[in-house]
């Protein structure tokens, strides 16, 4: 009776029935993954054609016919390519052009007048030769015949093709292509400095008794609430040409490499230091007592257990940094000076030249760093949660006078820095007239005054921070939850799980100019969100997707997975279980999604910067607007409202959290 | 309880759906496979089921014991075979469209909702009124005998109280079969055996037809009304525990279920060699010759006097009897286990379970000569796996 022959018989499996809720489900999940597609496969898509588009005038499209003074004896037909050829009007390289461009007709005739009784015919050789007759376009094989004073209105239209040939001009102009290069050094020393200051800062919290924990923690945090750039006008008060510590920098300019380094060490440092602190806090005691037993010395621990239990955590953190300088556009658009990269480039490319399909390239070189740095973090995170054993003993600092002091003198560096940017803001904002007038005054607050945006924008921040808080999060954790929960229907959770992770990778910048290509086109039915606050909230919820799916994830792996088959078995359909159970349970994960979807719709200028319109101006593109107009004084101002809010959002998000724990989440005590 | 030995693998498939009668078996997996990928979970299992039976699917892990529950509950599909409930095809409902309740190893409370919500969960979705479903759960509290929880969380409870608070859930809502997942192995020792008591008095109570999985064997003969032993993939023996652990259909079961003195050995003529001595066996269809394992469990060993002569004086049959020495003994509280050896064993360990009675009476001790007899109705011989 032991085995029996093991093959299956013929037939088909089981497919059991959906129910309700299978389908239901299923059905919430594709919706949201249709918003996914659509707001990110599909845009990027558009970018990512557009980059290969491109226009330039084909002459031998066109043929003119010039008549005699008395208008009725005609020329032979001729080329605008046979002109141009005897001419040599339009030299080769002004025939590229971009999707704008307009050449006037009159450039292949010389002797033109438009006094002239003489006529002109133009018309297609083939179907497509766009052209313009005044504000009019024409498009036909037919002739059409003008006089002279309206030829002089006649302009040849560009043709659209394929071709690599954008990023052959890219490569080929070196003041664009030098831009990768700085990007990668500044991005480099960026990430060099910040995560030295951070893994200090955070061994110091984790591995010592220094004393006032709390508060330091407290102000690293802090560069989180305010945008990127805001350090930027801090760094110009301090060492601009007016900066009241100048003479520090011995003659360099703030202006730079160097501003924008600093400047990115200050808005990176709390994202690095949450993901080393996270490594270094789930290192086990036993190692160390190990390392001891064995006579050690402390450096050697340090090098063979520590910096090993930690690299994750270290390389993690590493790319994140680097994405996030690599990126970033505000702060060296406010202080990069002459000094180009990337991501300014593209804010040139089509706010400066109009030059869409320049900017889709230079977002496609951008791309390519970021996604390489999110497949390294993803691999690298992965290997992190295996490191995490249940048995292991949670390291305890033992007092150590002056381990201690060394600690807190390198953290208290760190948060001098901090408060002294943010500090220097908020003297900014209220200084009267810097530096002549060092009376204290709110005009600088009296936003209306300004261009910018004026209080409007102020308040269209708020409402879009609360809109991507309110959908963002609801989208999100029903999106994870789905995923999560369904039974079967593999390859679709794994398309889901894809979409999911990949606005992590698309810098802000580039989705923005991607929602340009794809919202803006006439032809798109979801054309009527463009310009509206609708797509500043599509944006800011995609963008800041993934790190809020990772967290419903994490929270609803934690739940049991036999609720389900529980709620089933007693013939309750989900969304019962659901209300009732999972998002009471995942309550804390939920709130942490929305303060982070919150905070950064405040902050974000990558995200919104090529799709806010007039009537949805916000504050922190008002910053850089105000900055850009030389009202920097109101640019910190507004900065710092953009940091109050984001301080109480947090205060009112500690005070519902802890509330909400003790109201519905009873049962985590005993 | 109509059955004999592997009688479920032997059941003929059923031509057609009869409707439900009082002969017809409430629960009846026919010809069922399961396939993960490359690896079979599950091989063509057959099993019938009984209204109001409790039956124990026991096996290593691994063997497939929890596939064949969730495929019952509808949580993983099988890839071939039939399942039909109360005479209904129930092969591709859908769990919600099933009719069971049941217990997870790890309960699977609502850690937010207080106990009696808990309970009242499936009941409340069934829309009935608020004063029937509190005395429902009232009554449900009281069953399980918790009756002043009703206002803790599940944290505030020791795990048998959880383990309880799950079963009261499951059958709230008074379901044709209950699905019980290792209910028990997440207990401490102590609890687990009053609770073995208590849901085998509940089932009794309501008469709720009860498929239980288990790697215990302890917790499998103490509570089932037959047993259903598997082992990679398959089914082993279906038979009440009396059958499993006296009648064992397979050397797997004898191996699994209680402790066995396995003896690899030949049989010759009819008699399995052990040691030197030439040991007569009843089992019918054990092979006649060849290379076999002959399994005779430790308490079967029946303790004698050194001597023939003498054993036989004290009433034994005069057959299967050998000449041993006890190498040591251990003491396991209510009985002996000895160890034993000598030269007519010639090498084979045998382990015997010896009686406090039996080792005073016959004054056993370590390193004491003296005859045990091996009866022949409890030597069972197996032919060894090829």
């Amino acid at each position: 009776m032991s085995d029996i022959g093991a093959t299956l018989p013929q037939g088909r499996p089981a497919r059991i029935r959906l129910d309700n809720d299978a389908l239901v489900k299923r059905g919430l999940m594709i919706v949201i993954a249709a918003y996914l597609f659509a707001a990110l496969a599909l845009p990027l898509y558009a970018m990512l054609s557009k980059s290969f588009t491109t226009y330039s005038f084909d002459l031998t499209r066109y043929e003119f016919q010039v008549s005699d003074e008395s208008g009725t004896n005609w020329s032979e037909p001729v080329t605008a390519k046979a002109l141009n050829d005897k001419l040599s009007a339009v030299p080769p390289a002004d025939l590229d052009t971009i999707s704008d461009g307009r050449l006037p007709a009159t450039s292949f005739f010389p002797d033109f007048s438009f006094r002239s009784p003489v006529k002109y015919r133009i018309r297609g050789t083939v179907e497509n030769a766009p052209y313009l007759v005044g504000l009019d376009p024409f498009n036909s094989i037919e002739w059409k015949e003008v006089d002279s004073n309206t030829f002089r209105r006649v302009m040849l239209r560009p043709v659209q093709s394929r071709s690599l040939a954008n990023y052959k001009t890219y490569f080929s102009t070196p003041s664009l292509f030098l831009s990768i290069e700085n990007s990668f050094f500044i991005a480099s020393v960026s990430t060099a400095i910040t995560i030295l200051l951070a893994f200090g800062f955070a061994y110091a919290i984790n591995r010592s008794c220094m004393p006032f924990k709390p508060a330091l923690r407290l102000i690293a945090m802090m560069p989180i609430l305010v945008p990127s750039l805001l350090p930027g006008i801090a760094l110009v008060y301090m060492f601009g040409n007016q900066g009241y510590m100048k003479e520090l920098l011995l003659g360099e300019s703030i202006y730079g490499p160097l501003g924008i380094v600093i400047g990115s060490v200050f808005f990176t440092f709390p994202h690095a230091l949450i993901i080393i602190s996270t490594a270094l806090s789930i290192s086990d005691q036993r190692h160390y007592e190990a390392a001891e037993s064995l006579r050690a010395s402390k450096w050697r621990t340090f090098w063979t257990v520590t910096i090993p239990g930690a690299r994750y955590g270290l390389i993690s953190a590493a790319f994140v940094v680097f994405t996030l300088v690599i990126t970033d556009f505000g702060l060296p658009k406010v202080i990069g000076g002459q000094y180009n990269v990337l991501a300014v480039d593209i804010y040139k490319q089509v706010i400066g030249q109009q030059n869409f399909e320049m900017g889709a390239v230079v977002s496609v070189v951008l791309l390519i760093p970021a996604i390489i740095a999110f497949i390294v973090d993803r691999i690298v995170q992965k290997k992190q949660v295996a490191l995490l054993s249940a048995r292991s003993v949670p390291y305890e600092a033992r007092p150590n006078r002056r381990f201690d002091m060394a600690c807190l003198g390198w953290c208290a560096v760190v948060a001098i820095f901090i408060l002294g940017i943010i500090g220097t803001c908020q003297f900014a904002a209220l200084i009267k007239f810097w530096p002549y007038d060092l009376s204290l005054s709110l005009k600088n607050y009296d936003f209306d005054r300004m261009d910018g945006g004026g209080w409007e924008a102020y308040r269209n921040s708020i409402q879009l921070a609360l809109l991507t808080a309110a959908i963002g999060t609801a989208i999100i954790f029903t999106g994870a939850y789905m995923v999560e929960k369904i039974d079967g229907f593999r390859t679709a959770r794994g398309l889901f799980q894809f979409l999911a992770m990949l606005p992590m990778a698309v810098p802000g910048l580039v989705l923005g100019l991607a929602y340009i290509f794809f919202f803006n086109n006439p032809a798109n039915p979801l054309n009527f969100i463009y310009g509206t606050m609708t797509i500043l909230v599509v944006s800011a919820v995609t963008h800041f997707y993934t790190v809020g799916h990772l967290t419903a994830l994490t929270a609803l792996k934690q739940i049991d997975k036999e609720f389900e088959p529980v709620a089933a078995s007693l013939r309750t359909p989900f969304h019962r279980l659901f209300a009732r159970v999972t998002v009471p349970v995942c309550l804390p994960a939920i709130l942490d999604i929305s303060i982070y979807m919150f905070v950064n719709a405040m902050t974000t200028v990558s995200a919104v910067v090529f799709l806010y319109s007039t009537h949805t101006a916000l504050a922190s593109v008002a910053v850089l607007n105000m900055d850009d107009a030389g009202d920097i004084a109101p640019a910190a101002a507004m900065g710092m409202m953009i940091f109050y809010t984001n301080a109480a959002a947090r205060i009112v998000h500690a005070i519902l959290s802890r509330g909400v724990l003790s109201r519905t989440q009873a049962w985590r005590f005993r | 309880m109509s059955t004999s030995t592997a009688r479920g693998r032997r059941t003929a498939k059923p031509k057609a759906q009869k409707p439900a009668g009082s002969s017809e078996p409430y629960l009846r997996i026919t010809g069922l496979w399961k396939a993960f990928g490359e690896f079979l979970a599950l091989k063509d299992i057959s099993l019938d089921v009984n209204q109001g039976e409790f039956i124990c699917f026991l096996g290593p892990s691994g063997c497939g014991k929890t596939t064949l529950l969730r495929a019952i509950a509808g949580l993983d599909p099988q890839t071939r075979g039939t399942i039909s409930q109360g005479g209904k095809d129930i092969s591709e409902l859908p769990a919600s469209g099933r009719d069971y309740g049941i217990v997870f190893q790890s309960y699977a409370l609502f850690p937010n909702l207080t106990i009696e919500r808990n309970i009242a969960f499936g009941l409340e979705n069934a829309g009935r009124p608020r004063a029937e479903i509190n005395a429902r759960v009232k009554e449900l509290l009281d069953l399980v005998g918790l009756p002043d929880q009703a206002k803790k969380y599940p944290a505030q409870l020791s795990g048998g109280q959880q383990q309880r608070v799950a079963l009261a859930r499951a059958i709230a809502v008074s379901p044709g079969l209950l699905l019980l997942d290792e209910p028990l192995s997440a207990l401490d020792a102590k609890v687990r055996v009053f609770l073995r008591h208590e849901i085998k008095e509940l089932q009794r109570k309501l008469g709720v037809t009860t498929i239980m999985v288990t790697h215990d064997q302890e917790e499998a003969l103490s509570m089932a009304d037959r047993i259903v032993v598997m082992n990679h993939g398959v089914i082993e023996q279906v038979g009440t525990p009396t059958q499993v652990y006296r009648h064992p259909a397979s050397l797997f079961v004898a191996d699994f279920i209680g402790e066995t003195n396995k003896i690899d050995t030949k049989v010759a003529a009819g008699k399995a060699k052990i040691g030197k001595a030439a040991i007569t066996f009843k089992a019918e269809d054990a092979p006649k010759s060849g290379e076999v394992i002959a399994v005779i469990r430790p308490e079967d060993v029946i303790p004698h006097s050194a001597g023939p002569k003498r054993a036989k004086a004290r009433g034994s049959r005069g057959a299967n009897l050998i000449d041993v020495k006890i190498d040591s003994m251990e003491f396991l509280g209510s009985y002996w286990r000895a160890h034993l050896g000598g030269t007519s064993l010639a090498g084979v360990p045998m382990v015997a379970n010896f009686s406090m009675n039996a080792v005073r009476r016959l004054g056993l001790e370590e390193g004491i000569d003296m005859t045990v007899e091996l009866p022949a109705e409890r030597v069972l011989v197996f032919a060894k796996a090829g």
